[in-house]
């Protein structure tokens, strides 16, 4: 423990004694702490059943990468260049209003794949770094979605409904599963202020992608900001001191007590100790995000980015951090892939952003021996088309969105690593079978972005089908309606 | 919701009383939720999902619970059984089902998801089935009852006919209610429930001295009558009906919806009775000659959220836009959720997939394109010049068209003489081949090639330019400048167009588009075509024509036959008021919703609002001026962990403030507040970069700019709500993003809600502008911060700051606490006088509202920080976000 914390700690004991001293009253005083134990508590019914992880890093990507180019091996896709997209192999999907009614030819992926790792997976020559950890990746190749479009893509994949008003993942987790710490959040969001790969055509996020929905608003996640304060309003103002703000702080608890012996509203005991918790995340924030305190081994393994504040790569040692001092889910934005031209360039900047930084974070990890229960997820919100959107020639070429198969990869968390989990058509069009025919089909492996939400919640513990919520009349959860299947065959 | 009240859950559990004394059970109270919650989803309305031929929804249905069905029991021989025998609960099969252990035939199945019943769930069952299990039809489908209301004998009580349905209850309980809350708490209250902004100390004055028995009546009939009343109740509608400034999707582009949000704030302050409001925003547009406010009142059905052009499919984009708005029409008017209808029959309540489109097919036909074409507004749209703007546009239109017609004449003369030119040079190049024939052929490339050289090096001037070069020279720059000038008229036209107000409003095309049922919810998959009609289960309505129109179902919602929308409005009203509706689950009055607490009051409410012609005013003022609105909130802690949300109405309920209220009775208290009405919305300072943060680059809302001057101290009404990042300062303190219909806010109570109250900018620079009002107050000691204050001087500032912010005047203990921390903020200013001069920085200048000698010295500032620090930590009270 630094001298700082110690410092700090010292300085709450003493503040401890002296609201003792001068609380109005012995039972206020109870009702305090009761209230603030409980506000950090998780729902009395769960975990339903033993977890296999406590923690979450979900590094979203989006405008959605393309899968083909970067995990799902194509290697006959050569001799098909420009050739039609088969009618069969399309067989009446929607497209965007972009390419709809467009001709469809056939764009192999340029870049070089090779077999990396004990497992032998096939990588891009785009991911030098994640294919050094690629025995601690499970790569499910056969995820789908329904939505053709970012917006509706991203909402669905953050709140499990395209349609917008649904708690995200991170807030059912705070809601359900309660606090690791006392002094932070348990839902921190970090967006990537800037990104390499395409400047203009880069989609927006939404606030409800990390928002509440209909759940209570306390459950949203918490926003960090790379310019300013990291949490909004967390430095007093200019000329206030933390000495004054305690003093402040103790004038203020002072008069909330004697109110509260008036009054018999607990909720005054709970704003008491909500400033309390104000007050120690203006130290527990900063500890947090000054990362001088961490040896330059680890830095380099991030890349030289991680000096840059709002960079990919810092994003990812802050979401160790974070993880490591409880935060029990962090959701990390990295924006600008969605290449529908121009791809080869914008694709190569982008993996130069999040290569290292994800096989660091990965690494990082498990050094400390906290990937065993800490669950990565890394995905966009769909795939990208095999065939070609634009200009298209030996060096240049876009692709349109793609919703019928993509790849999202996980690690750690009770996940086996070193395997791939679901197939593809030589297209990397539609998701088949045993047998090479088209599915959707659970049971063949199909991974919907439901099953991939109910597969998290199994990992925490969580039966996805008994965690509800009750919302306009019925019983809400993050998995939906229609049946969701946790993804037995990649569980360790 | 009272989140962390629940802190208090195993206490509350254990001190719970069953809210109805008596032992009768009644089938929508007690039964009907349970069935709902545990059965209806296989045993319901749903006939895709139903199991075993068994609906437990309908008494009377030949699959319902009474029939005989032969059966394997649970001994495994084979026989007959009834679901429900009336009158034998264990010869019910219900019965053995819901109450074994056994989980292979246990009822809800263990794998649905669902709990099985408590005991005391089970119990109620039991009685039900032995007391007759008699259904009821489903209360809120039902038509309003008329009420005699109880008379009940009590001291407290006026003839307000809320008080005796209350008082009634709360005797069956063995309750009373409690005394009137004292006359500071009770002004605080009603001033901020009336306007959302706090009463000043001299209104409190007044009205502390108002002896008269209509003092209260008085306070209540000014603030129902300032022009504040109608931005603050007009700031609820608009939580209800998603209103924001941008599109919500994709780009989140900027859109132009204020001239709607000033109409409401109009019709709030005008007391519109409610089904002319309700009827001018469904269908404001199809009235009669309508007016340009009905119109800009149809804006109503433009509120949803908007796709760009050129990423969808447009045909999506329409359906989810049209979705949207019956959803709204749902929530809204009939408090119902029917978007569980777009996919499949509702499980729970009787709406069918076909009456979804049915109403779908009402908002069917707008006359527009579904997706906004980039950063324009979106058609269909009226533009309301002002008389001004009308004439300027006007004369710029006439200039334009003169201008228009210059240049056409001149493009024609110019026309006109090119082709002279040309005629007579092709004569002349014509008359000069004829010279050339006689040449010989082998020559001519070379003698022309020779010649064209000497041309091109000798043309300037050895040619003389002929009068058609000359007139044709001229010609062409006329044209350029008259070009020039009428690109002026047309971008100072642009300019005078942009600056003129527009509204976004509905349209209806000339032929009606057909409705389809859409298989699950699919844009594409049209199933059978549908008419406009209304629900079934609710009365018909009736046409105005040869078919229904968007009017008519406006008519029929108004109607005052209607079950609905009434008791779902003057529930929402309630809910404002006390915290919580009589009904608490406000936007869901379906079988999954409550079952409302008072039922009696809920009808007898909704009655009245309808026979006195839905007056709004009327509906406020019966509430607030009733005994059980101006309880006293001051109450045992047992109290309160046993009716956290104050359900049973034995106090005054205790509220936190609204995001917007908070905000505003800080500017308010500061004396910074803007309170200009009306206009375009404004954006007060927020920390950087949030927008860019989660925004296209190429989106009109990419970068936030701040307004400047005193915009910034206007109302949170009118803060910019982007919908993609709405200001933080709002949606910290629980409100929501605009993106679905809101009837009910949550209240939530976090560390990040203490930060702001504490770090904002604007909140503090308020702290300090309150702080030095204060030091500038004259007091009886001494007429000005003194570099010495007199221990005097302190208590009364103190005392102003505290009743200012409070409404109460402080208590000897609590004075005593407000000296002690002045005293120790002096010391660490004096000790650290850097930082005092660090947060008094800006305010040496001659702008500051105190004179430069007043802050001539360091000991003034060191005042002054003091000051606001004790300003800063009463912004911080529970009881300042609070209406007691």
């Amino acid at each position: 423990m630094n001298d700082e914390l110690l410092e700090e700690y010292r300085w709450l004991q003493n503040r401890r004694r002296f609201l003792n001293r001068s609380a109005v009253g012995l039972g206020a005083a109870v009702l305090g702490s009761l209230a603030a134990q409980r506000a950090t508590a998780s729902l009395p019914e769960l975990p339903h059943f033993r977890p296999r992880a406590s923690r979450v890093i979900f590094l979203f990507m989006g405008g959605a990468p393309s899968q083909i180019d970067l995990y799902d091996y194509k290697p006959g896709l050569e001799e098909k260049y420009k050739q039609p997209l088969p009618e069969d192999i399309r067989d009446g999907q929607r497209v965007t209003a972009m390419t709809d009614g467009k001709e469809k030819l056939i764009q192999p992926s340029i870049f070089k794949f090779a077999q990396q790792g004990k497992c032998g997976k096939y990588m891009s020559e785009l991911l030098p770094h994640l294919s050094t950890v690629v025995d601690d990746l499970c790569f499910i190749k056969s995820m789908r979605t329904e939505a053709i479009n970012h917006d509706e893509g991203k909402t669905q994949f953050c709140t499990g409904s395209q349609v917008q008003g649904k708690p995200s993942l991170g807030a059912w987790l705070s809601y359900g599963l309660g606090s690791l710490n006392k002094n932070l959040p348990d839902f921190i969001v970090l967006n990537s202020a800037f990104w390499s790969g395409d400047q203009q055509n880069v989609q927006a996020l939404y606030s409800r992608l990390w928002g509440t929905g209909f759940l209570p608003s306390k459950y949203q996640g918490v926003a960090f900001q790379s310019a300013g304060d990291p949490v909004l309003f967390l430095s007093n103002p200019t000329g206030v001191s933390r000495n004054s703000r305690s003093k402040m702080l103790d004038l203020v608890t002072q008069l909330n007590h004697r109110h509260a012996a008036e009054i018999g509203d607990p909720e005054i005991q709970t704003t008491i100790a909500q400033q309390e918790m104000a007050f120690r995340m203006q130290a527990s924030v900063p500890e947090l995000t000054d990362l001088s305190d961490e040896p330059e081994s680890i830095k380099s393994l991030y890349g030289p980015e991680v000096e840059k504040s709002g960079s990919f790569a810092r994003n990812c040692l802050l979401a160790r951090r974070m993880v490591e001092r409880g935060v029990r889910f962090v959701q990390v934005f990295h924006r600008g892939w969605d290449h529908h031209s121009a791809l080869p360039a914008k694709l190569r900047g982008q993996c130069k952003d999040v290569d290292k930084p994800w096989a660091a974070l990965i690494q990082d990890l498990k050094q400390r021996g906290m990937l065993e229960d800490t669950l990565v997820v890394c995905s966009g919100e769909f795939g990208r088309t095999v065939y070609c959107q634009g200009k298209q020639n030996e060096t240049d070429y876009g692709r349109d969105h793609h919703p019928r198969c993509f790849t999202a990869w996980l690690a750690g968390g009770g996940i086996k690593g070193g395997i791939e989990h679901g197939r593809t058509d030589e297209y990397s069009y539609n998701i088949v079978d045993a047998n090479g025919q088209k599915t959707t089909r659970f049971e063949d492996d199909a991974v919907h972005i439901n099953d991939l939400n109910a597969t998290i919640l199994h990992q925490l513990g969580i039966d996805h089908r008994r965690f509800t919520f009750a919302y306009q009349g019925l019983d809400q959860r993050l998995t939906g309606v229609e049946e969701a299947h946790v993804v037995q065959k990649i569980l360790a | 919701m009272r989140l962390i009240a629940s802190a208090f859950g195993l206490w509350a559990v254990a001190a719970t009383v069953r809210l109805h004394a008596d032992d009768s059970i009644s089938y929508n109270r007690d039964i009907r939720p349970l069935l709902s919650d545990r059965c209806f989803a296989c045993h319901g309305p749903d006939e895709g999902k139903r199991e075993g031929n068994l609906r437990l929804d309908l008494a009377d249905d030949p699959l319902g619970p009474f029939r005989t069905a032969e059966s394997n029991s649970v001994d495994g021989t084979k026989g007959n059984s009834q679901a429900i025998k009336p009158g034998h609960p264990d010869q019910s099969e219900v019965w053995t089902r819901i109450s074994t252990d056994d989980l292979s035939i246990q009822m809800p199945p263990p794998e649905s998801g669902k709990k099985a019943l408590t005991l005391e769930q089970r119990d109620l069952f039991r009685k039900w089935i032995e007391q007759g299990a008699k259904y009821e039809k489903f209360w809120s489908f039902e038509p309003l009852r008329s009420q005699t209301h109880p008379t009940v004998e009590h001291p407290n009580l006026a003839s307000n006919r809320i008080d005796q349905f209350v008082v009634a209850s709360l005797k069956k309980h063995g309750l009373e209610p409690q005394p009137l809350a004292d006359k500071r708490t009770l002004i605080r209250r009603v001033t901020l429930d009336l306007t959302g902004l706090p009463p000043t100390r001299e209104e409190i004055a007044q009205f502390e001295s108002d002896n008269s028995p209509d003092a209260y009546e008085k306070l209540v009939d000014r603030l129902l009558g300032a022009p504040q009343h109608g931005e603050h109740w007009a700031r609820h509608w608009l939580d209800l009906v998603r209103f924001a400034d941008t599109n919500g999707m994709h780009h989140d582009h900027y859109r132009e919806l204020s001239q709607y949000r000033d109409w409401v704030i109009r019709a709030f302050n005008a007391n519109m009775p409610f089904d002319q409001f309700t009827t001018e925003q469904l269908a404001g547009d199809l009235l009669e000659n309508a007016s340009i406010d009905q119109q800009i009142a149809s804006g109503y059905n433009r509120l949803h959220m908007v796709m760009d052009k050129g990423t969808n499919p447009p045909q999506e984009s329409y359906t989810r836009n049209v979705v949207d708005q019956v959803s709204a029409f749902g929530t809204v008017f009939m408090g119902m959720t029917l978007e569980c209808a777009v996919c499949h029959d509702h499980k729970y309540d009787p709406v069918k997939q076909k009456d979804f489109y049915q109403l779908f097919a009402f908002f069917n036909n707008i006359d527009g394109d579904p997706e906004t074409p980039g950063r324009e507004q979106q058609p269909p749209l009226i533009r309301l010049p002002s008389p001004k703007q009308s004439r300027n546009l006007g004369e710029i239109d006439s200039q334009l068209a003169s201008a228009k017609s210059i240049v056409n004449q001149l493009k024609q003369t110019l026309n006109e003489a090119t082709a002279a030119k040309t005629a007579s040079e092709a004569k002349a190049k014509a008359d000069a081949e004829a010279r050339v024939e006689a040449v010989k052929p082998e020559t001519i490339t070379k003698s022309e090639k020779a010649q064209e050289s000497t041309q091109a090096a000798s043309k300037p001037d050895a040619e003389e330019p002929s009068p058609e070069a000359e007139r044709i020279k001229a010609l062409t720059s006329q044209l350029k400048d008259k070009e020039e000038e009428l690109r002026r008229i047309q971008s100072s036209r642009d300019e005078l167009q942009r600056e003129i107000p527009l509204a976004l409003v509905m349209k209806e095309r000339a032929d009606l588009r057909p409705a389809y049922i859409l298989k699950r919810g699919a844009y594409d998959q049209p199933g059978d075509e549908v008419t406009r009609n209304t629900p079934s289960f609710l009365p018909p309505a009736e046409s105005s024509g040869n078919s229904l129109t968007r009017l008519d179902l406006a008519r029929w919602i108004t109607d005052k036959r209607h079950p609905l929308m009434a008791r779902v409005t003057v529930n929402r009203f309630w809910q404002q008021l006390f915290g919580v509706g009589l009904v608490k689950t406000s936007g869901d009055f379906g079988a999954q919703g409550e079952y409302p607490r008072h039922p009696e009051l809920l009808d007898d409410l909704a009655n009245t609002f309808i026979d006195s012609g839905w007056n709004i005013k009327s509906l406020i003022r019966s509430i607030v001026t009733s005994q059980t609105y101006k309880q006293s909130s001051r109450v045992s802690p047992e109290v309160y962990i046993n009716d956290p949300e104050n359900r049973m109405l034995a106090r005054g309920s205790r509220i936190r403030l609204d995001s917007e209220v908070i905000r505003d009775q800080v500017l308010a208290i500061s004396g910074l507040l803007n309170s200009e009405m009306y206009g375009k919305s404004v954006k007060p300072p927020q920390p950087a970069d949030l927008w860019r943060t989660v925004s296209m680059v190429s989106s009109s809302t990419y970068s936030f700019k701040e307004d400047t001057g005193d915009k910034i101290y206007r109302r949170s009404f009118y803060t910019f709500w982007k919908r993609a990042m709405p200001p933080p300062q709002m949606t910290i303190f629980d409100a929501p993003t605009r993106e679905s219909c809101t009837s009910r806010r949550e209240r939530t109570n976090t560390p990040v809600q203490a930060l702001l109250m504490m770090n904002e900018s604007q909140y503090f620079q308020a702290a300090r502008h309150f702080a030095m009002t204060l030091l500038k107050t004259q007091t009886q000691g001494g007429d000005r911060a003194q570099a010495a204050p007199s221990q005097t001087g302190d208590s009364n500032r103190l005392t102003i700051a505290f009743e200012t912010i409070t409404g109460q005047l402080p208590k000897d203990a609590e004075l005593s606490d407000l000296l002690h921390g002045l005293n120790s903020f002096r010391e660490i200013y004096r000790e650290d006088v850097e930082a005092a001069r660090a947060m008094t920085a800006d305010l040496s200048s001659s702008a500051s509202t105190l004179s430069d000698a007043t802050l001539s010295s360091d000991a003034d500032r060191i005042e002054l920080a003091a000051f606001t620090m004790v300003v800063n930590a009463l912004f911080s009270l529970d009881t300042a976000k609070t209406r007691e």
